[in-house]
């Protein structure tokens, strides 16, 4: 997927007022299926996948033993002993590995990443869109999966923060389906709106802000972290920074003025200018034609409207604590 | 793609137009169509000596951000604060309102140096 096909806010706006289609064929899928399949990824993954009924999914984290993220995925039910995994393009190996060094006895797990083309249809004539293409389906509720008949899968999600799916097609009928989905109505959409559309939800980025060395309380994921569901990868670390505070958070960051577009790796200083962390994300919003980033702070300087700045080119420019999303869209589910 | 036969440019893309000693500089219009959606530019200060390919002014994209390089040497001697209020003249009028700083030369021979508007089509080509 390019940066752009067009430009950057065209398509962005595209998809918070209408339709975007993007290219998501480089995630993978992981399949996991057996008498086991439910308890043992309950132990590999942070979220509960026991509250999943089939046709459900959640968005959930593979941790390393130190709880910091291996990955972020969603696991979907696809059945009552089989799991659809959608995991991050440039981790599929390494996540596939590490699942598969700490396999159970009575589970299978499966990598169908080549199998797959992707499409992510999102914005609030999405619906609309998979309606003019599938007049005769019907789609699942939010994070819900469902298998079509013409072989396709559709899931209830997306990273946009709008309402939207995405659907898998077996890998050669991908070109055909994205041609059927931008003739209904979706304009195509590249990896430069794709980023400032989940930023502005305050949705991490795994590889910017999320790391091995971070666990997901200090990411502020707890939400989806079920520490009473029993021992998983990484729960003791989870458990100690839930009880005592983490050190550090990942704090939403917005300019109070106009100024440069924050970027990753800028410093991020206090109001009386001492750096205490750097973005891990940031771009200018174009909802919000403001600056806005994110960047694991110190938790002293984390609270919801303290003062902070950010440092561009050797200039510091007048920034606050908020809380997330940066935009709330008009048309989710 | 519009390229302006009364001007000179440069490898990087600036533009300039010679008025006695006093140099214009922009970017052309094939360099604000690859940046798209310019959303910031930085001037740089009044009174600075640069030399030719010294990074003077930045340009940025949602997408990235743009050293704008001295296509001559000179002194900074008028900035657009036009295009600091609104960054997107540079993509709607790049040879116009879209102009950047000016720079009294230190010798007119430089512009010399520069591709004319043949030369710079047959470099984006």
């Amino acid at each position: 997927m390019p940066v752009q096909y067009t430009a950057i806010i065209e398509e962005h706006t595209a998809v918070r007022t209408a339709c975007g289609i993007f290219d998501i064929s480089h995630m993978g899928q992981l399949i996991v299926t057996g008498a086991n399949a439910a308890s043992w990824l309950n132990r590999m993954l942070t979220n509960d996948v026991a509250d999943l009924g089939v046709g459900q999914g959640q968005y959930t984290l593979l941790l390393n033993e130190r709880g910091g993220v291996i990955d972020d995925l969603i696991a979907y039910r696809s059945g009552e002993a089989a799991f659809f995994l959608v995991v991050n393009a440039s981790m599929i190996d390494e996540d596939f590995a590490w699942l598969e060094g700490h396999l159970d006895d009575g589970v299978t797990l499966t990598n169908e990443s080549d199998h797959w083309a992707g499409m992510a249809v999102q914005g609030p004539k999405a619906v609309e869109v998979f309606s003019k293409v599938f007049p005769d389906e019907i789609l699942p509720p939010r994070n819900g999966i469902a298998a079509m008949a013409d072989g396709g899968i559709v899931c209830r999600t997306g990273y946009t923060g709008e309402d939207g799916f995405e659907f898998f097609s077996p890998a050669s009928e991908g070109i055909a389906y994205w041609d059927r989905f931008v003739a209904a109505g979706a304009k195509p959409c590249a990896l430069g709106s794709r980023d400032t559309l989940r930023l502005e939800m305050g949705y991490p980025l795994n590889g910017n802000d999320l790391s091995p060395d971070r666990s997901p309380i200090e990411a502020g994921l707890g939400f989806f972290c079920d520490l009473d569901k029993g021992d998983f990868m990484g729960r003791e670390t989870l458990a100690q920074q839930n009880a005592n505070g983490p050190a550090l958070r990942l704090t939403a960051i917005r300019y109070l003025d106009k100024g440069p577009p924050p970027r990753a790796h800028y410093p991020v200083a206090s109001a009386d200018g001492v750096v205490i962390g750097e973005l891990s994300s940031g771009a200018l919003s174009p909802s919000l034609m403001a600056g806005i980033g994110m960047a694991y702070l110190p938790a002293e300087f984390a609270a919801i409207g303290t003062h902070l700045q950010i440092e561009v080119r050797g200039k510091f420019f007048p920034a606050v604590v908020v809380k997330k999303p940066f935009y709330k869209p008009a048309h989710s589910i | 793609m519009n390229t302006p036969s009364n001007l000179r440019f440069a490898a990087s893309h600036e533009w300039v137009r010679l008025d006695g000693d006093i140099a214009t500089v922009g970017i052309s219009d094939h360099a604000q169509a690859e940046l798209t959606d310019v959303v910031f530019v930085e001037l740089p200060a009044m009174g600075r000596s640069v030399d030719a390919g010294d990074p003077t002014a930045v340009v940025e994209s949602v997408k990235a951000a743009s050293d704008i390089y001295a296509p001559i040497g000179g002194e900074v001697v008028e900035v657009n604060p036009e295009v600091e209020a609104d960054p997107s003249l540079v993509n709607t009028d790049p040879y116009g309102k879209g102009w950047i700083f000016r720079l009294q030369v230190k010798s007119a021979a430089d512009v010399d140096t520069l591709m004319d508007a043949a030369a710079y089509e047959a470099q984006i080509g």
